[in-house]
């Protein structure tokens, strides 16, 4: 959208009133991969301090969505509006990641050669220079800090253990682990129950919604008893754009939704 | 497994606190490290040149006709070094690891050329014999400052840096990685050897560079020299390891570590990972021209086939043997190898390649984490009875180096 | 002389009916009493365009013309004994008996530079068509007034088109210089669609002739010289494209294999260029076979015979490389890399051993050894053309196996999802091996290639490892057209940069090439996009 291009000039403040209270906004976001479109002229705002689930079949967009908020692909067209001014499209992922947006991949995706205390401590809020890295040694609050969030996710007990060596669901959990230690504006989870058990499913779920209270986090889910249990607003993708939107009834209850789940 | 999976989170037993247990003075080694270091550089540095000292007779003597050799593997370690700390840490392999070596060289080839002066076969002060026998009038600017010794030492550093810097940017900027970036490197030392083996270049062409005769004065063939030159070597080779040592055991170092398993998540925490490749890179590229730079006077030539992809490969595998993702590894593994080399090639020279090949393929399928990596696993079968260490395998993880790309989708 | 000469002239062009007798007049002649007269004589032979004085004229030449006492002028040959036996120079019948007083006929220096003036004129009516060709040929060199005449009479009747071709157009470089106006004229017409060096240089040299030179006659020279230099401009940018085609089809030769072991199987295979030094390594083993087993007369096929052997011997080594050391690195890129770097020392060595380090000579077969000549010196030989030949075919063979076949759709299937595969009841294992095999094979058949154009030698793989990755990654992974694209476009760029930057800064500037284009474009000319290219 023109007009939206347009409020991206330095000075002007976008004036919609979507934007204003959005802490991201999608506008019209397309991607395509020779030719097949992954994201359809997507939109989609999410307040600050919102926790909103997406759900979607197979091929809706859902990963490509996360592609494009944190840089990793560059959309053909449309503008990404994080905290109502930056274009996360002209950023890459280390800027992004430094403006205050974390991801948790679909798959766990850990420091498998490093300790679980090591990773905790290089997801540490600190300078990202090389330099700053290199010279960096930790202080007692930094440490009491990892310990802190090593308790909360329940992996004291591992820190000196290689993270390779954890299971499915400690992976996801140190992953998460590592998000809190960004300590980020906005969270984004890719399907942060995928492999773990019913008892895994609601602790993971319980902490999402102890993390929601001061953080906007998006999550990514198939798992419809997860989504409940997290009572937030859904979003259901279909073909690159947004079918539906609401609470979990009023969405699963959506003729079309139910048509694109069970198919005709 | 110790812990239920249902723990889940929610408080749990109090954290032990990582890194503080073990003392390590100035944060590199060890007591017991510090004084593993001290001992071999001791015996390294002092006893072996006093041991050159000594008389023919004596049954300890070391022939110093073995010092350059010595000086050569010591020059070897630097090298591997370098790639070990690209490929074993941040699971970069490089395989232009001989052109930053080879350049390095040809700085301080250069230098000692100019040294020549008017001692050439042609008796020209002005310029060197080759160039006089192409029939050129005038020294070219690529030679031009070289005549002085600081000047030699800094291109013999700033000349790979700077390639490692421009051919890097390029490279980690856009992306290239795994075999991608080795085939990429491979060709450009490749494309080196070509430019080297050019006489228009002005570096000697096929012959190189070669028939030194002095060194800031003193003769090159000198035995005092030679021991010099050696000591100096070995002195570098020490500071080498404390530099990746001080750089493997920072965060930097745990970062470089992380970039090898998962680039992307390294990513998503913000770090830049072309800014610490790059670093890493130019570091690499900085020890490899000091190695050329002191193996050149030691064995006495620099010329093109130093840049060929063959010995590149090579050095991998001197870090391979030992172990790579460790430094006592890599130098374990420059000096072993060659020794074998030299040992080989003089006495069954058709052995040697077969031997060579047979070693490239044993290692990667055999023992992928070097002989450092196999004692470590023999102790561990060892203490196995008492213990309940896990298996070094599972603590390993995934091969270093391996292509860890993160598939979601 | 010269009224002897014109008078003896004369009189053979106005006898044309009795041409027989005067040249039996002229060889008589032969035998004048001075050497002037003798000179004379053998101008007008020359002149005279009958192909039948050449014998006289050659024995002239030896020294072993005689007049005998009678006046006959006979040939003598050493027969058995003394005797000297005697032919007559004009029908060549053995004369019995030998005339009595045989006198040798002298000649000196001057008259043996008119013997060959004569007898370069008179080999153009010489009854044996390859000498009448390389006469015409000739004539070209030595233009006078004198020539002219003869060339016109030779093109009138001579029968053989190319031979007459080749008069003419020697007719017509003499004529330019040596014709009057109207000939310069007509002739500078007719030479302008030519385009050989000499002719151009011919040209160049009339157009700055000076005031010597009719300015009607500079002018058409120049621009006739301009209209060559048009056309030798573009047989040169043709002959840069064929030689860059060719160096194309070696390239691609060397890469195909690597395309699929590299570009579908994701294998780094360092030996690949060992695989092709075994395919040349085949070839001369098959030659060698059979020049020792089986008759000269089947010796030509042993190319044909070497290219299944070589796709045998060389696959098989690739699947035995494939099960015994691969197939434990799959995932694990680098480590691929340095065991197959191993395994092309070992296989250099091990030729070494068997066969020597120095170079083994393949040699052509004779349908593949020399060329035609297209124009202007520029010959397309046979075996480079057969190479461009060969690789069309290997391509198109690959393209078919690789999209028609069963065992191409479990390829593609088992490189795509191998899990997929396998739950399929695809034997992933064997199609990993064979696939393997199948690059590896093809690579065994560039070396039957490769070693027509090029030496032999163990280390002849490690010319090509470079290059053939570079082709591979240049034309984008995973993609058969992308390496026909590479091969065929480093080549011609190759090709075309060589006479600027000569042939290894030519080298050494395409590899910076590719190098900065990998960083535009990571993934190749022809990459794959999306969630594909992740996998």
């Amino acid at each position: 959208m023109a007009e939206h291009a347009g409020a991206l000039e330095p000075g002007h403040r976008p004036v919609a009133d979507k934007l204003s209270n959005s802490l991201l906004y999608l506008d019209n976001v397309t991607v395509s991969f020779d030719g097949f479109k992954a994201l359809n002229a997507l939109s989609l705002a999410i307040a600050d301090g919102e926790l909103r689930t997406v759900i979607g079949p197979n091929g809706a967009g859902k990963t490509t969505m996360m592609d494009v908020i944190t840089g990793k692909t560059r959309p053909d067209s449309g503008a990404a509006l994080f905290d109502g001014s930056v274009d996360l499209t002209r950023l890459d992922e280390e800027a992004i990641a430094t403006l205050g947006i974390g991801r948790k991949f679909q798959k766990p995706t850990v420091f498998e050669n490093l300790t679980v205390f090591e990773n905790l401590e290089l997801a540490l809020r600190y300078h990202r220079g090389i330099w700053r890295t290199l010279l960096h040694r930790l202080n007692g609050e930094q440490v009491d800090r990892i310990d802190a969030v090593l308790q909360r996710i329940g992996l004291a007990a591992r820190t000196a253990d290689r993270a390779g060596l954890l299971s499915h669901g400690q992976k996801q959990w140190l992953e998460i682990g590592m998000l809190l230690m960004q300590d980020q504006r906005l969270l984004l989870l890719d399907e942060p129950v995928a492999g773990m058990t019913d008892a895994e499913t609601a602790a993971t779920a319980a902490l999402i919604l102890d993390l929601a209270r001061d953080q906007t986090i998006i999550v990514v889910e198939h798992d419809m008893e997860f989504v409940r249990s997290l009572g937030a607003k859904v979003t259901v993708l279909h073909e690159g754009s947004v079918l539906a939107e609401g609470t979990i009834d009023h969405v699963q209850n959506h003729p079309r939704v139910i048509e694109v789940y069970l198919g005709r | 497994m110790s812990q239920a999976i249902s723990d889940g989170p929610g408080p749990a037993a109090p954290v032990p606190r990582l890194g503080r247990a073990v003392r390590r003075p100035l944060g590199l080694f060890s007591v017991a490290g510090w004084i593993v270091f001290g001992v071999t550089l001791i015996v390294a540095a002092g006893v072996i040149p006093a041991l050159t000292l000594l008389p023919a007779e004596s049954p300890l003597q070391i022939a110093p006709y073995l010092v350059p050799l010595l000086g050569k593997y010591v020059c070897y370690a630097i090298l591997a070094l370098a790639l070990d700390l690209i490929w074993g840490y941040a699971g970069i392999l490089s395989l232009g690891q001989g052109a930053f070596f080879g350049l390095g060289g040809y700085c301080m080839g250069m230098y000692l050329m100019r040294q020549i002066g008017n001692r050439g076969v042609y008796g020209n002060a002005e310029l060197p014999d080759f160039m006089v026998f192409l029939n050129w009038k005038q020294l070219p600017w690529t030679w031009w400052g070289f005549d002085a010794f600081p000047f030699a030492l800094v291109m013999a550093l700033a000349v790979p840096g700077l390639l490692a810097l421009v051919f890097g940017w390029f490279a980690f900027r856009s992306r290239v990685t795994g075999v991608y970036f080795s085939i990429i490197t491979q060709a450009m030392t490749y494309a080196l050897m070509l430019a080297f083996f050019r006489n228009d270049m002005g570096f000697g062409g096929n012959n190189g560079l070669t028939d030194f005769k002095t060194l800031l004065g003193f003769e090159v063939q000198a035995p005092s020299t030679r021991l010099a030159l050696y000591i100096i070597s070995v002195l570098t080779l020490a500071m080498a390891f404390l530099l990746c040592r001080y750089v493997t055991v920072s965060k930097l170092g745990r970062v470089l570590l992380a970039l090898r398993d998962a680039e992307s998540r390294v990513r998503f925490l913000g770090y830049s990972v072309t800014n610490a490749k790059l670093f890493v890179f130019i570091l690499s590229a900085l020890l490899s021209g000091i190695a050329g730079a002191l193996y050149v006077p030691q064995v006495g030539i620099i010329n093109p086939s130093e840049f060929s992809p063959a010995n590149s490969i090579e050095v991998a595998i001197w870090v391979a043997v030992g172990g790579r993702g460790t430094l006592v590894g890599a130098v374990l593994g420059a000096i072993l190898v060659n020794l074998g080399k030299t040992w080989l090639t003089a006495a069954y020279p058709d052995v040697w390649l077969f031997l060579l090949g047979a070693l490239f393929i044993l290692v990667t399928l055999v023992i992928p984490y070097g002989l450092i990596g196999l004692a470590g696993r023999l102790r561990w079968r060892r203490g196995r009875a008492d213990t309940d260490a896990p298996d070094p395998d599972l603590i390993e993880g995934p091969a270093p180096g391996a292509v860890t790309e993160i598939n979601h989708g | 002389m010269a009224v002897l000469r014109l008078f003896l002239c004369l009189m053979v062009l106005t006898a044309g009916a009795a041409r027989a007798d005067a040249l039996s007049d002229l060889v008589a002649h032969l035998a004048g009493d001075s050497f002037s007269d003798r000179e004379a004589a053998v101008a007008a032979l020359g002149d005279l365009g009958d192909g039948r004085a050449i014998p006289a004229l050659n024995a002239l030449n030896d020294g072993r013309l005689y007049v005998a006492s009678d006046g006959r002028v006979v040939i003598g040959d050493p027969g058995t004994g003394d005797a000297l036996k005697a032919s007559d120079p004009v029908t060549g019948s053995w004369l019995d008996p030998v005339p009595a007083g045989l006198d040798r006929i002298r000649v000196n220096n001057r008259l043996r530079n008119g013997i060959a003036e004569a007898l370069g004129k008179l080999k153009l009516f010489s009854p044996d068509r390859a000498d009448r060709l390389v006469a015409a040929r000739e004539a070209a060199r030595h233009g006078s007034a004198d020539t002219m005449a003869t060339l016109r009479h030779a093109a009138e009747i001579e029968a053989d088109a190319e031979v007459k071709a080749a008069i003419l157009s020697s007719l017509m470089t003499v004529q330019v210089t040596a014709g009057t106006k109207t000939e310069q004229l007509a002739a500078i017409a007719s030479l302008a669609g030519r385009m050989d060096p000499e002719i151009r240089g011919l040209l160049g040299q009339l157009a700055d002739g000076g005031t010597v030179v009719e300015p009607e006659v500079k002018a058409a020279a120049t621009a006739a010289a301009r209209a060559i230099d048009r056309r030798l401009a573009i047989l040169d940018y043709a002959i840069n494209l064929f030689q860059g085609l060719s160096l194309g089809s070696v390239l691609l030769l060397a890469a195909i294999g690597l395309a699929i072991t590299f570009g579908v199987m994701g294998v780094i295979n360092m030996a690949h260029g060992e695989m092709i030094m075994l395919g040349a390594y085949t070839t001369f083993v098959t030659q060698e076979a059979f020049r020792r087993y089986l008759p000269e007369s089947w010796f030509d096929a042993y190319l044909i015979v070497s290219i299944p052997a070589a796709f045998l011997v060389a696959g098989a080594v690739g699947a035995a490389l494939e099960r015994s050391v691969i197939r434990f690195l799959y995932g694990r890129p680098l480590e691929t890399l340095l065991a197959t770097w191993g395994v092309s020392l070992m296989l250099q060595q091990l030729v070494r051993t068997v066969f020597g380090a120095p170079n083994k000579e393949v040699s052509n077969p004779s349908w593949m050894s020399g060329g035609f000549v297209i124009s202007g010196g520029f010959t397309v030989t046979w075996n480079r053309l057969y190479i461009i030949l060969f690789c069309a075919l290997i391509l198109l063979a690959l393209v078919a196996v690789i999209r028609r076949t069963a065992f191409g759709l479990h390829m593609r299937a088992v490189t795509q999802n191998r899990g997929m595969a396998a739950a399929m009841g695809i034997p992933t294992a064997r199609v990993d091996a064979l696939t393997f095999a199948l690059g590896s094979g093809v690579a065994g058949m560039a070396g039957v290639a490769l070693s027509q154009i090029g030496n032999v030698s163990p280390n002849l793989g490690t010319l090509y490892i470079v290059d053939s990755f570079m082709v591979v990654v240049f034309g984008g992974v995973g993609n058969l057209m992308g390496t026909l694209v590479g091969a065929l476009g480093l080549g011609i760029i190759n090709k075309f940069l060589e006479p600027v930057a000569g042939a290894v800064l030519g080298k050494i500037v395409v590899l910076i090439a590719i190098i900065l284009f990998i960083q535009v474009r990571p993934r190749g000319l022809f990459a794959l996009k999306g969630r594909a290219a992740e996998l």
